[in-house]
């Protein structure tokens, strides 16, 4: 235990920040941007210092444990290792990504500016805190409370169909919430009659919950996550949501806080529940799998831009939870991976269809043609965060979807082949929609669409290195995801399946 | 020629060293009859405001003595406390803690009580009540600015039976009690100054069905009594447990019971008084009775049924079960169609009724070296998170008028967070308690009458009472929806600005939620060393 709480100011950074940018004047809008930003970028410093002292494969770290409410057994605990640190760096890096891409959004909006900016460094606080959180209870009390500015920014700014998103985000959410409630009640009640009551996650593994009892906590606590995640058929909610928002929240709220479902399948479900998520494997891969095939052939009708890449999302999500009920090494880093990977490119592709969308006012597909020719910047950010959405090798998407596919296989083949007909579709989806828009002759009425200036672009760069450079070279993310997923499956008690032909047997054949 | 024996004349003990704070509140609303017979009118209000406020604030000072200094009751290893007046009192741990919860609560409902700006100078009550509505009598009591102050002298009997009502360790006291505490709520509720009728029709119903009520309790209590043959809880749990004579006669008289508890809770289906007087009373009448009754009943019910009928539980479990889930689903759901904010908070209380007999159908006590969470600490708990919002939440509601007093239609509601950020969060951070949102009393509430449900093996109990927590939720979501996301429509509601009477009230309210919701340890374990009932 180390004596500087470092994640407890990591999560604090921003929450204080929103505080302060809530307290400036109203009309002192050239200090309110920038101290946003400037409060995420030493956030994201922040969480670099930390990474950086980050030990591979040395278990939880970091760690800070207090009693908070000791009737319940629950604490103030805190902790990352591999999988929680990854996504913590996702979110502190595309906080102010985001922040400076929606430079202007929160100003047509139904409340101030200040109100738009805390209400997203609110936002990465608590995620923040629900990646770091190694109490079940107050994994459960942050993720809850990150519903609030999620649901203020989808409700407050956005288009105008707004409120109906936000509400309709909103009631999933509290659905899958309270269910998971119940099963954290359970938690409570199997361990008190154990001993004494607690919540910690690394107390928690070591009880033995009854074959009934763990299955139906478990259902609790999947369903929860499988909303947020989403996956088919509790999905509905994201495609409104994630285009009657402003493409900032949508980042938010697809790239960081989606990614909590299947952070909390892999954390809660695997390592409480081993015997059930075994259980639960066949139908949860099965689901996955469909999600992944309705996901893109949605994707493929659609003409809202932002549909379109909500669609993408619930497909990609079903790669991700295949991957992590796969139980594999190979598959389940893949996922974790997957999870960050997908972060960036769905941030790039809404962001720069944001941008264009913030030029010409329409959403829609075919209102679009041919804007290569006159915003050629724009259209080149925009193929490369397609075909990184589409996991063309060389880009950091392919490697991860890759390693889920070749995990997935050494686990069931049928599942394999089927979801690698997703990655057709994801090549359908996204061409088409290049094609559609960017290509061909200009429409007279885009004439007026300009190029990205340079703090779109500034806004884009940091992504569009970071896909290049993790396709080329993943070691350094792998590196540290790799081990907590091995430690993970241990809990699980599965080992990955032997090769079909051992290593020494190639040996041999060798000349 | 010799005279027969005299039996030996022994005087009841009294232990007023322990039941001082009963007396206190007692006293003071007799003094407070005393200074409307003997001050000018104009003297009255502040005489009046002060005695109830010091009087209320003396007690809760005296109530946490006396919880300092409680003993182990003798051949129990859970409780502590004695039985006090011959038998009539039980003064331990629940006691006092629910003493201190309804003190607290009443000190800020007589603020409420006492508030004047809003209504231009004058309290929210009839200036003269017995003027019927709209004669020309009225319109002279309003004219010359005259006011009931009779309504704090009513307040603290009210308070005096409710601290009474708990603590009652026979049934005959526990009937008294139950008397004391609802004439004065009864006329209360016709008091409004505006509205007259509505207000008057509430008093009425109000009056009728808890007649009706006290009458089913009274029987009950008859019943039981020819079954037990004592009115003491200790002699009823004694015969109860050895299984004495016809078990008809005790199932009925249990029932009855109930019925009679049940009304005073508001769980369905004994709750239809609740919308209608609740929207009709005065508002803050209606934060009284919302969060002052619910608890003195829920105390009485605990004691009855755990102390009393406890050896009875595998026969009323499975009623309390039907009647937890009838009260959750007809609250949340029905909740869903009210279009007046009032009432819409009054099926909310019925649904959190419903919560929290989900706790009491537990029945988890524990055992002595148990250290979690049990169905009495809970739903303690639960009451004060409930209590806390309820008062602050039907504080804001006065602020929110009109023309015609307070705009308690919904569509009224619209757009209030534009026009007043401040008071519509504050709303909004009280429905986000109510609803169970992390972070806020509620949460906490809720989180431990369910562990305790599912301790004592409710578990099916606590799904239901999850899938009815989101249906209660959006409701409230309804509310905030429309404070922030609509347009007020037309001119639309003022908010008005209170004294500091309100002030303080809300204050202590929004600040009482987000302790009990971030750091409940304390209050919590307050709650477990209440322990258990003593008999």
């Amino acid at each position: 235990m180390s004596s500087f709480p470092e994640l407890t100011v990591l999560a604090a950074t921003p929450l204080v920040g929103a505080v302060v940018v809530l307290l400036l004047p109203r009309r002192g809008r050239s200090v309110v941007k920038p101290m946003a930003l400037g409060i995420s970028v030493l956030t994201l410093a922040l969480a670099g210092v930390v990474a950086a002292r980050y030990e591979p494969g040395a278990g939880f770290q970091f760690s800070e444990e207090h009693d908070w409410i000791s009737v319940f057994g629950a604490h103030y605990a805190l902790g990352v290792d591999g999988i929680g640190l990854t996504l913590i760096l996702l979110t502190t890096l595309l906080t102010p990504v985001v922040m400076l891409a929606s430079w202007h959004d929160g100003e047509g909006g139904r409340w101030s500016v200040n109100t738009f900016f805390a209400w997203m460094l609110g936002l990465e606080g608590l995620a923040v805190g629900v990646f770091a959180a190694t109490d079940v209870f107050l994994f459960y009390v942050l993720f809850e409370a990150t519903l609030i500015p999620i649901y203020f920014l989808i409700g407050g700014y956005g288009g105008s169909q707004r409120s109906y998103a936000a509400v309709k985000f909103l009631l999933y959410s509290l659905l899958g919430g309270l269910l998971m409630l119940a099963s954290v009640v359970g938690l409570y009640v199997v361990s008190a009659r154990v001993g004494e009551p607690t919540y910690l996650l690394s107390e928690l593994r070591e009880i033995p919950i009854s074959e009934s009892t763990g299955r139906w906590l478990f259902l609790g606590f999947f369903i929860a996550f499988a909303i947020k995640a989403p996956m088919w058929p509790v999905h509905t909610w994201l495609p409104d949501a994630a285009s009657e928002a402003t493409p900032g929240t949508s980042v938010l709220l697809v790239s960081v806080l989606d990614k909590i479902g299947t952070f909390g399948m892999i954390r809660f479900c695997l390592q409480l529940f081993p015997e059930a998520s075994q259980w639960a494997s066949p139908v949860v891969i099965a689901l996955a799998v469909f999600s992944v095939i309705y996901g893109a052939l949605l994707a493929v009708g659609q003409n809202d831009i932002r549909r379109l890449i909500a669609y993408t999302s619930v497909s990609h999500f079903g790669f991700i939870v295949m991957g992590i009920f796969a139980f594999t090494t190979t598959s389940a880093s893949g996922s974790t991976l997957y999870m960050f990977n997908h972060g960036i490119s769905t941030a790039a592709l809404f962001l720069v269809t944001g941008f264009l969308v913030s030029r010409h006012g329409s959403k829609m597909i075919s209102d679009y043609g041919g804007v290569q020719k006159i915003a050629p910047v724009l259209a080149g950010l925009f193929l490369l965060a397609g075909l990184s959405s589409l996991s063309l090798p060389g880009l950091s998407t392919f490697v991860s979807e890759f390693l889920v596919l070749a995990g997935t296989f050494t686990h069931s083949v049928p599942a394999a082949v089927v979801a690698t007909l997703g990655i057709v579709l994801a090549a359908l989806y996204i061409l088409l929609m290049y094609q559609r828009t960017m290509t061909g002759p200009l429409r007279p009425d885009n004439a007026g669409i300009r190029d990205l200036n340079l703090r779109e672009v500034g806004a884009l760069a940091p992504l569009a290195v970071l896909i290049l450079a993790l396709g080329f070279f993943p070691r350094p993310l792998l590196d540290v995801i790799e081990p907590t997923v091995s430690e993970t499956l241990v809990y699980v008690g599965v080992t990955d399946p032997e090769p079909d032909v051992p290593v020494s047997a190639l040996d041999e054949e060798a000349p | 020629m010799t005279l027969p024996m005299q039996p030996e004349f022994t005087s009841p003990v009294i232990e007023y060293s322990r039941l001082y704070p009963l007396l206190i509140v007692f006293g003071v609303a007799a003094v407070g009859v005393l200074v409307e017979a003997f001050l000018p009118r104009d003297r009255r209000y502040l005489v009046q405001v002060v005695l109830a406020v010091l009087g209320l604030g003396g007690a809760l000072a005296g109530t946490i003595l006396v919880a300092a200094d409680l003993d182990v009751a003798a051949g129990d290893l859970t409780a502590r406390g004695l039985v006090a007046a011959e038998g009539a009192v039980s003064i331990d741990g629940p006691t006092v803690f629910i003493w201190g919860v309804l003190l607290a609560l009443s000190i800020l409902s007589v603020l409420l009580f006492a508030e004047r700006r809003l209504e231009g100078g004058i309290t929210a009550f009839a200036g003269q009540a017995a003027a019927l509505p709209g004669t020309e009598a009225e319109r002279q009591a309003s004219t010359r600015g005259i006011e009931h102050t009779e309504i704090f002298p009513l307040a603290m009997f009210a308070v005096g039976g409710m601290m009474l009502f708990p603590a009652a360790n026979d049934l005959l006291t526990m009937f008294v009690a139950l008397e004391v505490l609802s004439l004065p709520l009864y006329l209360l509720c016709g008091l409004a100054r505006r509205r007259r009728l509505i207000s008057q029709e509430a008093a009425v119903k109000y009056f009728l069905l808890g007649a009706f009520s006290s009458a089913f309790f009274l029987y009950g209590i008859a019943l039981v009594y020819g079954y037990a043959g004592t009115f003491t809880l200790a002699g009823i749990d004694r015969a109860v447990t050895d299984r004495v004579g016809g078990q008809n006669l005790l199932l009925a008289g249990m029932g009855l019971m109930a019925v009679g508890l049940l009304f005073k809770v508001s769980a369905a289906p004994f709750h239809a008084w609740t919308p209608d007087v609740y929207q009709g009373a005065p508002t803050a009448v209606t934060a009284f009775m919302a969060s002052c009754t619910k608890i003195a009943a829920f105390g009485a019910l605990l004691r009855v049924f755990f102390v009393g009928f406890g050896g009875a539980q595998w026969d009323w479990r499975p009623m309390m079960w039907i009647v937890a889930i009838i009260t959750m689903v007809v609250g949340s759901v029905v909740a869903l169609t009210q279009t007046d904010i009032k009432r819409m908070l009054a099926y909310s209380s019925i649904a959190h009724a419903g919560f929290l007999l989900v706790g009491f159908a537990g029945v988890f006590e524990g055992s002595s070296g148990y250290t979690g969470i049990t169905s009495l600490q809970s739903i303690l708990f639960y009451l004060t998170a409930y209590g806390f919002a309820t008062v602050g939440a039907f504080a804001i509601v006065t602020m929110v008028r009109d023309a015609g007093g307070e705009a308690t239609h919904l569509s009224r509601w619209a757009g209030l967070g534009k026009r007043s950020p401040l008071l519509a969060g504050v709303f909004a951070f009280f429905l986000l308690a109510f609803a169970g949102i992390p972070m806020t009393s509620g949460f906490i509430g809720k989180w431990s009458v369910f562990s305790a449900a599912w301790s004592g093996g409710a578990w099916p109990l606590v799904v239901v009472a999850v899938v009815m927590s989101v249906v209660a939720a959006f409701f409230y979501v309804r509310v905030i929806v429309l404070m922030f996301f609509s347009d007020p429509v037309g001119e639309g509601p003022t908010v008005a600005v209170p004294s500091a009477l309100t002030g303080i009230a809300v204050a202590v309210t929004v600040a009482a939620t987000v302790v009990l919701g971030v750091v409940p340890g304390p209050v919590l374990d307050l709650a477990q060393e209440a322990g258990s009932f003593v008999r």
